[in-house]
């Protein structure tokens, strides 16, 4: 009977906090006391990185391949303008959980399509729903204002104490709570006996439905949150920005996603948050150069990573802090490579 | 009655033209099972290259089509060989990665070599006009790529079935271990078809300047078409693309036409329902890998 205690220790140890994970929310809020001129950069930061942790609960973990979580995003981005728009629900932290609802339960419904079929199916599969979507918010243009985009979106303070300001203050610090909160979740899901079971899923069905986990249902689950995450981070974009247009549910949204998340690395929660600002700052840099084509750069990086080998560049980037992690806290302790890559 | 079958009609050129650009794809998505996200550039490649010689050169319209071709076929080998051949074993991940990262790279250098406004290819008087077959109107372009993709299709259909080279194919697809033990160069042949199908979509980037419309856009918007087109059809003959690409075709013009709001609702719903119901595609297996 020394198996299951084997199996709960170790994941109690691996579920443990780290003192790299406390520096990176230390760092985080530290940057977003030194740069007050950048609030509205480090809020875009912030959302796409929250966006980037929602696609890495199920490619990272469940190993599902998506090519349309912009859906989720758009649908969360619309119901939370909406919501304001027509004063159902004025309180924004409210209406975030309420957009988030809406993009779980999309998510759910549209889990029973992807989790049919292998990675082409699900890739097409994930690919129509967004573009579904983005046809339907163009057809009724009455409600979401088409091309046009909803306008007029008037934010009231949140909690009714803090308003949002025209610097993106507020926006920055509550962008950052939530993606916070929201991280802590994940953290607690991915550690849980659950989130073993979806590696276990992810290396291998078959195996994994042989030892008795209910794949189905738990692809369903985690779909479904990483549903409700992304739908989160689109209400976060309408009310941190007061727009919201149909390039909520581009393509190039969820392949710009793809992006971040392959920069950062899969399967440990952080490769969304890193990449989000490598991914950000190359964007900064690219439009700084050429304006107009800086999307052939981020072409080429996409190409040259996949090229490279993304678990290589992982390590030439990780040398370093590895290196100095060894030498402040000796050979034992834990470095920050990611535990696995996405295959 | 007049329009129904002029609708139809164009329904039948656009499908086909859709099945000269993603034929290309059955084979390297569903024969060599690569997630080939990019072959729309190739196709705008092809495009491209017959705009610059007509319109810029003075070159005659038939005369660049063939050059279309080589040149995207020249493209395509080109890129196989220093690129695509690595990711072959790869994950479907990063193959899409890949060929999203080749599809805004040729989306932007099109961008600054051509700028982004919609290119016309000029075409010969002759191509220009309707003509009255029964009392149909038909318009010579578009009867003009009926015949050019007909006769296309037939050869490609007698290639794969009747030639040396197509059993060699097929054999290399079946399966690539026994193929190259019974000394067939399967890379090779994978090239060489990869470098054809390139071609091929060049060819109908070409001829679909006047009917999609060419921009440094086009990968993007019609890559959900060619996936369609391959992954409704199924890859185990030539004949299910077909289908599946005269299916579409047809559906999305009378979709315009006869309900302009909801066409593209409707393709989408289509797939997804298609895709649910046979994941293999309507007609047929995929390769078992």
């Amino acid at each position: 009977m020394t198996a299951p205690s084997d199996v709960s220790s170790h994941a109690m140890a691996s579920a443990r906090w780290r003192i790299s994970e406390v520096a990176f929310w230390v760092l985080a809020l530290g940057c977003a006391f030194l740069f007050p001129s950048r609030y509205l950069i480090m809020t875009d930061i912030v959302r796409l990185g929250l966006f980037a942790l929602s696609l890495d609960l199920i490619l990272g973990y469940a190993g599902i391949v998506s090519l349309g979580h912009a859906a989720f995003f758009g649908v969360g981005a619309y119901a939370a303008g909406l919501l304001a728009l027509h004063g159902i629900i004025n309180e924004p932290v409210i209406a975030l959980v309420a957009a988030g609802l809406v993009a779980a339960v999309l998510g759910f419904l549209t889990s029973f399509l992807v989790i049919r079929g292998v990675d082409l199916t699900r890739l097409m599969v994930t690919l129509g729903i967004a573009l579904l979507l983005e046809a339907l918010a163009e057809r009724f243009s009455d409600i979401t204002g088409g091309t046009d985009g909803l306008q007029g979106i008037e934010m009231q303070p949140i909690l009714g104490l803090f308003a949002f300001d025209m610097f993106g203050r507020t926006g920055l610090f509550y962008s950052l709570v939530v993606l916070f909160i929201l991280f802590l979740l994940a953290r607690r899901v991915v550690h849980s006996p659950f989130g073993l079971s979806l590696r276990a899923i992810k290396n291998n069905p078959l195996r994994a439905a042989a030892i008795g986990v209910p794949v189905n249902r738990r692809l369903i689950a985690i779909y479904t949150l990483a549903a409700f995450y992304a739908g989160i981070a689109g209400a976060l974009f309408t009310q941190t920005t007061a727009l919201a247009s149909l390039d909520v549910f581009s393509f190039e949204r969820s392949a710009d996603l793809m992006l971040v998340l392959v920069i950062g690395g899969t399967g440990y929660l952080y490769g969304g948050l890193i990449g989000a600002v490598v991914f950000k700052m190359l964007q900064e840099l690219f439009q700084s150069i050429t304006p107009q084509y800086w999307l052939f750069w981020i072409g080429l990086v996409l190409v040259v990573i996949v090229m490279v080998g993304r678990a290589r560049i992982h390590r030439f980037v990780l040398f370093v802090p590895n290196l100095i992690i060894r030498q402040l806290a000796g050979r034992k302790a834990a470095v920050a490579v990611p535990e696995s890559d996405a295959s | 009655m007049a329009s129904i079958l002029t609708n139809l009609f164009d329904g039948v050129a656009y499908g086909m033209l859709l099945f000269v650009l993603a034929c290309g794809l059955a084979v390297t998505l569903g024969l060599m099972n690569f997630v080939n996200l990019a072959h729309g550039a190739f196709a705008m490649a092809g495009g491209y290259i017959c705009a610059v010689l007509v319109n810029n050169s003075g070159w005659p319209f038939f005369a660049a089509l063939p050059l279309a071709f080589v040149g995207s076929a020249l493209i395509g080998i080109a890129l196989e060989r220093t690129l695509y051949r690595h990711l072959y074993s790869r994950s479907h991940l990063d193959q899409v990665l890949f060929s999203i990262g080749l599809v805004f790279m040729s989306v932007a250098a099109v961008d600054y070599i051509m700028g982004s406004s919609r290119v016309f290819i000029k075409l010969p008087a002759a191509l220009e006009g309707q003509i009255d077959l029964f009392g149909v109107g038909i318009g010579r372009y578009r009867l003009m790529i009926v015949v050019i993709c007909g006769l296309l299709t037939l050869a490609l259909q007698l290639i794969l079935a009747k030639t040396r080279f197509g059993s060699r194919l097929r054999a290399a697809v079946d399966d690539p271990r026994a193929a190259s033990g019974l000394g067939i160069n399967v890379p090779q042949v994978f090239a060489f078809t990869f470098a054809f199908g390139c071609g091929l979509a060049g060819l109908g980037g070409a001829l679909s300047a006047e009917i999609l419309g060419l921009d440094p856009y086009f990968p993007l918007k019609f890559m959900i078409y060619f996936l369609i087109v391959v992954t409704v059809g199924g890859s185990s003959s030539i004949t299910g693309p077909f289908l599946a690409s005269l299916l579409l075709g047809i559906a999305d013009v009378a979709g315009k036409y006869y309900v302009p709001k909801v066409g593209p609702f409707v393709i989408y719903t289509v797939m997804i329902v298609i895709l649910l119901w046979r994941p293999n595609g309507l007609f047929g297996r995929t390769a078992a890998r």
